[in-house]
């Protein structure tokens, strides 16, 4: 197993997936002879040509709406989106369009294709390159939508993304790009969509979280455990459909839960989280449901104290972690 | 209307022409009648273009080239494949109904075995589609096209600026055809767009542009034509602009008030359907006998299908909840 970065893990997945199958295709903005504005696409090109790693037009909506045509003749098509918050435009192909095409043909026709996009903050990216918009595509059934936190998560999960025959939203933290580093196994490696992972046992208090702030939560549990408390950490990995069963799991073990997300908090996918738990665990926990979040403003700053208090970093999971714990 | 001499249609081409135009009208007047008989909540018609659509039909190869059709072209997909029985299921929303199961209104066309794209409502949208089709086309050396069909509303969207100017980069083997029917539900193209010609616009795409009268079913075959053979020998996609007629209201929900009578009777005169047949008569290609024959076949067609669709059950209400993704179907 070699040691790779975040980055290096979701370049090694495509281009596994690309020797393997010859319907695999890559197409976005500067992904081809640039290599994408992160490199994660850096040589691609040179070894599959420019049909196959597609420099395209500036033009969201073309890049998701042509991906669903080569994807229903049967290529897969994996689609970058420069930067998470510039899919806007190809929200209608992807919702109206690609989320529909097997529950509307009735099963005839499937559209196998993956949008990969960068986001997150904490990289002075300001407004318009830090932001996480999941929440928008979190209650689209025909889409599935993951976010590894791991290196090793992020090539096992995108290979299977790769290898679904529906649609499949990849969001990958920006910051974790270069951040993380971990083992990752080498050649063909898979890791099943909907299914949650515990990243570390505990049984005092429970953390369920995605991305990087799993990482975080890992920083912060470790703090956590000087202080006597041992926290579970739950990391769901694919945000839809949720890992129903994980979670209810996670919650009871301890009773005792904290939800994280880096969004802002009022209708984030951890709303959605912590409802489960309500309906399914009231009479095992100990303490009322905790989420921690952005603040409800409209996206990240970019003067660094502005940035740091919207991002959330360790210190501030292991404050909420230890209120939790004392509870 | 062109002389079918001038294009390589032969006599039998012309009566297929005329005969699947013919089914399409019948078929959609039949639709009419079952939802002002309260049996079909919703129509909405071809009643006008099919000469457009059936010129376009019979110059692509069905058996390989995919089409991303609109809610209008019950004449193409009734060419490409779609039966009789097919049109009603769906129209009755039946279980059977192999466009999508009774789950979309009539209209959203699709049939993998017949390589009519699905298609959704909100417009436009198909028309990526079909040129990431044709990009995949390139990409496996096919000698295929695929063809998106719109009306002149649907080209103020982005989908179709972006789709066009894909396709121009990469000279895919793709058509682009506006059925121009001069009315977005009630818009009038002069509140749609300020150009002369839509297909002047092709000019920007960097691809071939044409306008060409879509009451002539054999002038649209012409242009069409041209525009597949350039498609498969590598020199590129085209937009064409067929200047057709709606007879009907936009759907069997729109009353129709924005537009003048006399502008509807003249419409009546231009219909395409008539301007056909009397081609065909003049030109000795059919005969009044032929005609009878072929009538009458039809509206037993037309008979069969609209009373096997309603014999048909609908799906279970439990199929709601059946794919929606590969490996699950909810039980």
């Amino acid at each position: 197993m070699a040691k790779l970065s975040y980055l290096d893990a979701i370049r090694d997945a495509l281009f596994v997936a690309m020797e393997q199958d010859d319907n695999v295709f890559v197409l976005g903005e500067d992904v081809g002879k640039k290599g994408g504005v992160f490199k994660v696409t850096e040589g691609l090109q040179e070894k599959f040509g420019e049909m196959r790693v597609l420099d395209t037009p500036l033009a969201e909506s073309n890049i998701v709406g042509t991906s669903v045509g080569a994807a229903m003749m049967g290529k897969r098509p994996v689609a970058e989106i420069q930067f998470a918050e510039y899919i806007l435009p190809a929200v209608n192909q992807i919702l109206n369009e690609a989320a529909k095409v097997r529950y509307r043909s009735d099963n005839d026709w499937n559209a196998p294709m993956v949008i990969r996009a960068p986001f997150g903050g904490g990289i002075h990216g300001a407004l318009y390159h830090s932001q996480s918009i999941e929440s928008i595509f979190v209650s689209t059934p025909g889409l599935k939508v993951v976010v590894p936190s791991t290196p090793a998560d992020a090539k096992g999960l995108l290979m299977a993304a790769i290898k679904d025959n529906d649609p499949v939203l990849f969001f990958e933290h920006k910051k974790a790009y270069r951040l993380l580093k971990g083992e990752v196994p080498e050649g063909d490696y898979t890791i099943p969509l909907g299914k949650a992972d515990v990243k570390r046992e505990g049984d005092d208090i429970t953390v369920i979280t995605y991305g990087l702030c799993v990482n975080y939560a890992m920083q912060a549990a470790e703090q956590l455990s000087k202080e006597g408390y041992e926290a579970e950490i739950l990391d769901l990995r694919t945000l839809y459909p949720l890992d129903k069963e994980a979670i209810i799991k996670a919650a009871s073990k301890t009773g005792k839960v904290l939800l994280v997300t880096e969004d802002n908090l009022e209708g984030s996918l951890i709303s959605e989280v912590s409802a489960i738990i309500g309906e399914n665990c009231l009479y095992d926990l100990d303490a009322p449901i905790m989420r921690l979040a952005g603040p409800d403003v409209p996206s990240m700053p970019y003067a660094p104290p502005m940035e740091d208090y919207f991002m959330m970093n360790p210190d501030k999971i292991y404050n909420k972690m230890l209120e939790l714990s004392e509870y | 209307m062109l002389s079918h001499k001038e294009t390589d249609l032969s006599e039998t081409d012309l009566q297929e022409m005329y005969r699947t135009m013919l089914l399409s009208r019948r078929l959609d007047e039949r639709m009419w009648l079952l939802n002002r008989a309260g049996k079909l909540p919703f129509v909405i018609s071809c009643q006008g273009q099919e000469a457009t659509q059936v010129g376009a039909a019979f110059a692509l190869d069905k058996d390989v080239d995919i089409i991303n059709p609109y809610y209008r072209d019950l004449a193409l997909v009734t060419h490409f494949g779609m039966t009789p029985e097919e049109t009603m299921l769906s129209a009755f929303a039946r279980g059977a109904d192999v466009q999508s199961g009774g789950r979309q209104m009539p209209g959203h066309f699709s049939k993998k075995a017949s390589n009519i794209m699905t298609q959704g409502s909100a417009v436009t949208t198909q028309i990526p589609h079909a040129v990431g089709a044709s990009y995949v086309f390139k990409m496996n050396g096919e000698k295929r096209v695929s063809l998106a069909t719109l009306g002149e509303g649907s080209t103020s969207q982005g989908d179709f600026h972006e789709g066009l100017n894909f396709a121009g980069v990469h000279k895919l083997p793709f058509i682009c055809l506006i059925e121009n029917n001069k009315y977005a539900i009630s818009v009038p193209v002069h509140l749609q767009y300020g150009a002369d010609k839509l297909s002047d616009r092709a000019v920007g795409y960097g691809m071939h542009g044409e306008q060409v009268d879509g009451n002539d079913p054999i002038a649209v075959y012409k242009v069409m034509k041209e525009a597949r053979d350039r498609a498969v020998n590598g020199e590129g996609a085209s937009l064409i602009e067929a200047m057709s007629i709606r007879l009907t209201p936009h759907s069997s929900d729109d009353d129709d008030k924005y537009r003048e009578a006399d502008e509807l009777q003249k419409n009546k005169k231009d219909d395409c359907l008539e301007s056909f047949k009397l081609y065909l008569l003049e030109e000795k290609i059919i005969d009044e006998a032929w005609l009878q024959t072929v009538e009458a076949e039809i509206k037993d067609t037309v008979n069969k299908a609209t009373k096997a669709a309603e014999a048909a059950p609908y799906a279970a209400p439990e199929h709601t909840l059946k794919h929606v993704y590969e490996e699950v179907n909810n039980g």
